[in-house]
């Protein structure tokens, strides 16, 4: 399964500031191993963020996003203590689920 | 690698002016990465093993004595390696940390020590990293202060100093031949002089770190293993005395910087 | 809300929508990978599997990147946007096998101004293009590796 994320939602002023950390191997599917065997493409290509169950943010990324992907954005309305869940799923159908409180 | 090489020269090539413009975008980059390390990930995990019940024994990690008590973790990691009296030698944090594991959960050495380290690209780290990650990140903001008090101390700094500046293998190198004078580089990396306070300081308490190239957090230990490695000299053992004695004598160096580590690096 | 981000996925509306009130799909079913633009070679191509047809230059796009990577692996992008309704913002590698590396869409009450990292084979323009108000912009930042980001 899975490791954790690790989420940080801080605000500022009226914005509250969120960093993920994912932790994913964001294989590309271009790599070769030892065997000479292409290893197979293994990515998260799915990102939901949600603030009180409300949807802020859907990112897609490809195997291009670099392994154990860090993603920042940042939304209006959040106030301390309100929940951000993020939810993570990949290409071979893993996902992973974590949230914070806002600090 | 040959378009690595193309690319490291042109740089040299630059004028000094443009050299020192693209030394200070490399500065940019490194504190661009520096908020949002994934060793905070391999930390979390490392505080779950920590905690968990474990091992034969089925109990956890939190009355492991690091040096300044059972129980206490906060801070340890930046006065090792230290004398302990229940083993009467000097041990590293890796060392201790594997030691707990032996004699409060009942695992042995074999299984401990037997792959301490993900060396293959995307592998998953280890729990050992894990742990380490763990016990060195609740060091961050402390101050190095290695004790000297022991005579066991004292005497596994000065074979430490010995081993530093002691040349061999088919380079004919040391490590002092790198790291004991100024200006020298592998690639882009500057690398510390240990005779310099501030330089030993800087290497010693960003250590463990996030290797970007790597997409994993390396131990000390294995920072000394892949230095072995590169100077081509016999693989250094896992927690082997002289790996603990060459900890010892770059944490005395380093002694009064701030650990700040895991770190991240290119 | 709901209503907005069902109308937003069309096509097999009523089952999703039936599936969120029973409580059987997260939310994340929403999310639309879009497979040709992520298999596109070029920004025009890129574009193109979004929906639009070409994009256009703008000066409110602001990337921020390193001129030099030292590792091309992880290569930090943020992209800021101050183009009235940003909708999307999708960050691009040119000389990547794949262009696009990672999109993102901007939600009302989230600021167009987002960050990743990415891998970078070679020294390349790096492209932010945004969907605002309906139409496609471009921004445009070189950045130089001096470790590919593909194995080396």
């Amino acid at each position: 399964m899975a490791d954790p994320m690790r989420i940080r939602a801080t605000l500022k002023g009226d914005t509250t500031e969120v960093r993920v950390l994912m932790a994913h191997v964001m294989e590309t599917g271009q790599r070769k191993d030892a065997a000479g065997a292409t290893i197979p493409a293994h990515f998260i290509q799915n990102v939901s963020a949600t603030h009180n169950g409300k949807n802020v943010l859907n990112a897609y990324f490809g195997p291009a996003v670099s392994q154990n992907p860090v993603m920042n954005f940042s939304f209006k309305g959040g106030a301390k203590g309100d929940k951000v869940v993020i939810t993570w799923t990949d290409n071979k159908g893993d996902k992973r689920t974590d949230e914070t409180a806002i600090a | 690698m040959k378009r690595f090489i193309a690319a490291a020269l042109a740089l040299c090539a630059l004028p000094l002016a443009a050299q020192q413009d693209a030394q200070k975008e490399i500065e940019r980059y490194r504190q661009l990465l520096a908020d949002g390390n994934p060793a905070e990930l391999l930390e979390m995990r490392g505080e779950g093993l920590w905690k968990q019940k474990r091992g034969p024994k089925n109990v956890s990690l939190e009355q492991c004595d690091l040096g300044i008590g059972a129980g206490k973790i906060e801070g340890a990691y930046a006065q090792l390696p230290r004398y302990f009296a229940d083993v009467d030698r000097v041990m590293d944090a890796e060392s201790r940390i594997v030691h707990c594991q032996m004699s409060l959960q009942g695992f042995t050495r074999e299984e401990l020590t037997r792959r301490p380290y993900s060396l293959t690209q995307g592998e998953r780290q280890t729990d050992h990293e894990a742990l380490t990650a763990y016990v060195v990140g609740l060091s961050r903001g402390v101050k190095v202060a290695l004790p000297q008090g022991h005579p066991k101390e004292k005497e596994s700094y000065l074979r430490g100093e010995k081993m530093f500046f002691y040349k061999g293998g088919p380079y004919d190198f040391a490590c002092s031949t790198c790291h004991g004078v100024d200006g020298q580089r592998i690639r882009l990396q500057d690398l510390p002089n240990f005779q310099k306070p501030d330089n030993a300081q800087r290497a010693f308490t960003t250590w463990p770190a996030y290797r970007v190239s790597q997409g994993a957090m390396r131990t000390m230990q294995w920072r000394l293993y892949d230095c072995f490695r590169q100077q081509r000299f016999p693989e250094l053992a896992f927690l082997s005395q002289a790996s603990v004695d060459l900890i010892t004598y770059m944490g005395v160096k380093a002694q009064g910087g701030t650990m700040d580590s895991p770190a991240i690096k290119r | 809300m709901k209503r907005r981000e069902a109308l937003k996925t069309g096509g097999s509306l009523a089952v999703i929508a039936a599936a969120i009130s029973a409580g059987v799909l997260p939310q994340a079913a929403f999310a639309q990978w879009n497979k040709g633009a992520f298999d596109a070679k070029n920004l025009n191509d890129v574009v193109k599997a979004m929906g639009g047809s070409s994009a256009e230059k703008s000066g409110d796009i602001a990337i921020t990147a390193p001129d030099i990577a030292e590792n091309g692996a992880v290569v930090p992008i943020a992209v800021a946007s101050k183009l009235a309704n940003t909708e999307s913002i999708a960050i691009l590698v040119e000389k990547n096998p794949n262009s696009l590396a990672a999109q993102f869409d901007i939600l009302a009450g989230t600021e167009a101004n987002v960050g990743t990292r990415v891998k970078m084979g070679q020294s390349s323009n790096v492209h932010a293009v945004v969907k605002a108000g309906g139409k496609y912009y471009v921004a445009t930042k070189e950045v130089k590796v001096t470790l590919g980001g593909c194995g080396g």
